[in-house]
């Protein structure tokens, strides 16, 4: 072995972690400055100042209302969900090697969604209970559509297409569940067609802040372990990882994560889809993808966000300005997984 | 720094997918330090012995040991050091770079949340340097050419730093000037760390060129092992693929050479 | 463009004698009964007598009667939305050789949906004739859209890369629709009631709008059935057999996106009925074009007016939109086609 390429592999390796630990602390920053937007912009300005002193406890007179009740919750609520869709979407594309194997696409949200609107709307369950149930629907949801595209030979675009199918459906079982529960005010009906922040109480946000704390850390140390299942099944197995544990694993946590953000925030239209692809090519390849996808959706969710609250002379709830934002990219996937044969 | 011996053995193994049988009681010991070769007719069940030996697959009854323990009873971690595998077609992360490909075989060797170690270093520059990829370390995988990906992937399985390594097929999609290319190489590995090498082959010329041992099934059977000398002639060429031949000496490597007899070109 | 293949017009004179009289006499009592069940059945059934008073004696009145009557309309509607739809699945299907294309699926109803609103938001547009002009084009542009996008690549427009390039385009279209709707409440009061896909707004004047599109469409679909059925056989087979393919395929396209906009225009997004028609007779009837295009037609009406009455019994005293009804049946066939297809052909 000659030092020489040692050198050059070492520098290689060394210049794209430089470029990873650089894009994670940049996106770091940028969703710190959209939380702090979050805080100060709404219907007045509230100078930071004021908002710090309300934060902390103090009251200020008109805004200690606005910004404990009104914008802390909207900007936790569009911190933790889009950390969870994003870094959910990101495993279940690495794991099944195909960005358009989302969530989204596979119905798992859709699936997550129906059990929450259930529960709100027909059995006005608490918080907590609308939480599990949507856990369970989005399992229940991995686990027909898994079953259903095992049968017959297995492959990916069978599970898209099954997913898909089963996405149709539960979409039409959703705008069932909105007309039988009476609720056919547009706010509530668009935020379980596509997401909003909108109306987003504090105590509501407590189990979604307890999954994130629990799971990111699990997702985050598996990461090691979804760079191997990447490299198919039998390269993964001969490394010495134990797929099938590691798989239920990453499923779990991702469901809980997604199931949890939706019942918050409805399923937020494209973040699970696009936050991985935006962090893989930002971040680069060789390293973990985990933690950057996670803060890809946090941004994507906070600056939808902001976008539709501000940037218009209506306010628009986030999932419309993701959707619009996401679809073009979503295309451009397309077209070049197309291009690519790699469908 | 000559790898240790092992007693790997696979006893009486069946195993097959689903319903469907396709090893039908094959019991093989593999010699160390050599390179084994697997061969046999398609869908005679010389993946699925390899599979089998590399543990990606359960056997139905029999077990297959590694020093007198059966592999699928031991840590997946402490195996991975012992048994590697390169698959016949394995999947490239879209946009991943050489150089951290081939580190992802140091995966069993790392404990969580450490970068790479100095040894992990060493061991893909090493690995690189024998498979001659490393002006590549930096280029994207989808860049490569099919000869060239192969021996990223070669490099990957070998700072898995294995006593075993397992191919599936290796030389399959590659040209020939590949093909031999790839064998030099990983009797090169045999030779300079005494790596026992189990391969399947598709041909059975260079088979009988760079195997030290060969196994020969047929529907499932082991019909003939040996040295090529021994299993390479006609009659058992016969038997293993139903094709009549005439062999005669490879007038470069010294070993069998097999002549194929087509109907249109009988010669007496 | 008509040439027949051989093949094609011996199985047809092999079908007629047998089968086609007692698949029109059949088709025939499956429009009759559904029509009935349209008629009777909704959130206050009728009884049989209500019923008769309401169709055959116009001078007497009951509430039983004039229910009837109101639904009379509307199950026409129903019958005419099917068929049109029907059809569509069937030529979409055909074009595209692929068994899981249907107009919802493909995003073209998306895509009238987006004019109709945007028509609605930026032009005033109020008369059936203009909603249907404005769904035509966006159905049309979806559907060029689509196809473009899903036919890339070396593989050619499989009917996975078909499904997602229209589920994509969907999900876009329908983002869009909602940022036009959400900051104007009046429109969205409209535009809700049709978004769903609902029969209930059928009028006389929407299906005398309707009729001239149905009967061109479904009589230029019949006309490019021969054609399409050589081209079933893949592309130089179809050129080999005399069949111009871009004249083909503009004109049986143009017929499918004509008549599932149409539908679209008057109805809402109605999803999965060219699936399941489709399927339907191809399962009882074989893959002849020249019978499935016709009978997509029947199928689509049956199925369509059915769901409609479910629709219309379940959610009771409301309704459920029919929509809704035809997704949760059609999107399970869905599941099973992809179940069911190879591998390779994905």
């Amino acid at each position: 072995m000659t030092t020489n390429s040692l050198i050059t592999i070492k520098r290689g390796r060394q210049k794209r972690q430089r470029r990873w630990l650089l894009v994670n602390l940049l996106l770091i920053l940028t969703a710190m400055i959209l939380c702090v937007a979050m805080l100060l912009l709404g219907n007045t300005f509230h100078h930071p100042v004021d908002v710090f002193r309300a934060l902390t406890g103090e009251t200020v007179e008109g805004v200690s209302f606005a910004v404990n009740n009104i914008r802390l919750p909207r900007m936790l609520a569009g911190l933790l969900a889009g950390i969870a869709f994003g870094i959910a979407g990101n495993t279940f594309q690495t794991m099944l090697r195909n960005p358009l194997a989302n969530p989204e696409i596979l119905g798992i949200t859709a699936g997550s969604s129906v059990a929450a609107l259930f529960c709100i709307l027909i059995l006005q369950t608490s918080q907590t209970v609308t939480s599990f149930s949507a856990v369970i629907a989005g399992l229940l949801t991995v686990i027909v559509i898994y079953f259903l595209s095992r049968s017959g030979s297995f492959s990916i675009g069978r599970l898209i297409l099954v997913g898909i199918g089963i996405q149709a459906m539960l979409s039409a079982v959703i705008s069932y569940l909105l007309m039988v529960g009476g609720h056919q005010d547009l706010p509530s009906a668009l935020r379980w067609l596509s997401g909003s922040l909108n109306g987003v109480q504090l105590n509501s946000l407590t189990p979604l802040v307890l999954v994130v704390v629990i799971f990111l850390p699990i997702i985050l140390f598996l990461g090691r372990h979804l760079q191997l299942l990447e490299l198919g099944e039998q390269a993964a197995i001969s490394l010495g990882l134990r797929t099938d544990l590691t798989r239920i694993l990453l499923i779990v946590s991702s469901v809980c994560m997604i199931a949890f953000a939706t019942s918050v925030t409805g399923p937020i239209a494209f973040v699970a889809f696009l936050a991985g692809p935006i962090a893989k090519r930002i971040a680069g390849v060789g390293y973990s993808n985990v933690l950057p996808a996670g803060l890809v959706g946090a941004n994507l969710v906070l600056a939808a966000d902001l976008i539709g609250q501000f940037a218009f002379d209506v306010r628009f709830p986030v999932g419309i300005i993701t959707g619009i934002l996401g679809a073009p990219f979503l295309l451009y996937l397309l077209i070049r997984m197309n291009r690519r044969g790699s469908l | 720094m000559i790898k240790p011996k092992h007693d790997f053995q696979a006893e009486e193994i069946v195993a097959g997918y689903d319903q469907k049988t396709i090893l039908n009681n094959v019991s093989i010991a593999i010699p160390s330090h050599k390179i084994n070769v697997i061969i046999g007719a398609n869908a005679c069940g010389k993946s699925t012995l390899l599979k089998t030996m590399a543990r990606l697959l359960k056997p139905d009854t029999g077990a297959v040991t590694l020093d007198g323990k059966s592999i699928h009873q031991m840590p997946s971690k402490k195996l991975a050091k012992l048994l590697g595998l390169l698959p016949q077609s394995p999947i490239v992360p879209e946009g991943i770079t050489v150089t951290d490909l081939v580190g992802r075989g140091r995966y069993p060797h790392q404990s969580f949340f450490k970068g790479w170690s100095k040894e992990d270093y060493a061991a893909v520059a090493e690995a690189m340097d024998m498979m001659q990829i490393t002006e590549l370390a930096n280029r994207n995988i989808d860049e490569l050419s099919g000869g060239q990906r192969q021996r990223v992937w070669i490099a990957m399985a070998l700072t898995q730093q294995t006593d075993i390594l397992f191919l599936d097929e290796p030389t399959t999609y590659l040209d020939i000037t590949y093909q031999v290319e790839i064998l030099d190489l990983l009797t090169d590995l045999n030779k300079k760390y005494g790596t026992t090498i189990v391969m399947v082959l598709h041909d059975i010329n260079l088979t009988a060129r760079y195997a030290d041992y060969i196994f020969a099934l047929r529907s499932g059977q082991l019909i003939a092992e040996g040295t090529p000398t021994d299993v390479i002639t006609s009659k058992r060429v016969e038997e293993i693929f139903d094709m009549k031949s005439q062999v005669i000496l490879d007038p470069v490597s010294k070993t069998p050479l097999v002549v194929p007899i087509g109907r249109h070109h009988q010669h007496t | 463009m008509m040439s027949n293949s051989r093949i094609s017009s011996q199985e047809n004179h092999v079908f007629v004698p047998k089968t086609l009289t007692k698949t029109i006499v059949i088709s025939i009592v499956l429009l009759f009964i559904v029509s009935v069940l349209s008629l009777a059945f909704g959130s206050r059934f009728v009884t049989w007598n209500e019923l008769m008073t309401g169709l055959f004696y116009p001078e007497q009145d009951s509430y039983g009667a004039s229910v009837v009557r109101e639904r009379i309309p509307r199950t026409v509607f129903a019958l005419f939305c099917g068929a049109a739809l029907g059809v569509s699945g069937a030529l979409m299907q055909a074009i595209t050789r692929n068994p899981i294309a249907d107009p919802s699926i493909l995003g073209v109803n998306t895509g009238a949906a987006l004019f109709v609103v945007s028509g609605l938001a930026f032009f005033n547009i109020s008369t059936a004739s203009e909603y249907i002009w404005f769904a035509i084009v966006g159905a049309m542009l979806t559907a060029i859209f689509v196809y473009a996008i899903g036919s890339l690549g070396r593989t050619g427009a499989t009917p996975l890369k078909l499904v997602l390039a229209g589920a994509a385009t969907s999900a876009a279209l329908s983002s869009l629709v909602s940022a036009v709707l959400i900051p104007r409440t009046d429109v969205m009061d409209q535009f809700r009631f049709w978004q769903v896909g609902s029969l209930g707004s059928a009028s006389w004047n929407a299906i005398l709008t309707f009729l001239p599109f149905l009967i061109v469409g479904v009589i230029l679909a019949i006309c490019t059935a021969p054609a399409l059925n050589a081209l079933a056989l893949g592309d130089d087979v179809a050129k080999s057999q005399g069949v111009q393919l871009t004249t083909l395929r503009i004109f049986s396209a143009f017929a499918g996106v004509v008549l599932c906009a149409v539908a679209t225009a008057l109805a809402g997004p109605i999803g999965f009925i060219g699936l399941l028609a489709t399927h339907l007779v191809r399962l009882l009837l074989g893959p002849d074009l020249r019978i499935v295009i016709p009978m997509a037609a029947i199928a689509g009406a049956v199925v369509l007016t059915i769901a409609d009455v479910v629709g219309r019994v379940i959610g009771s005293p409301g309704e459920l939109e029919v929509g809704v009804v035809t997704a949760l049946i059609g999107a399970p066939l869905l599941i099973y086609l992809a179940i069911k297809l190879k591998v390779r052909s994905l």
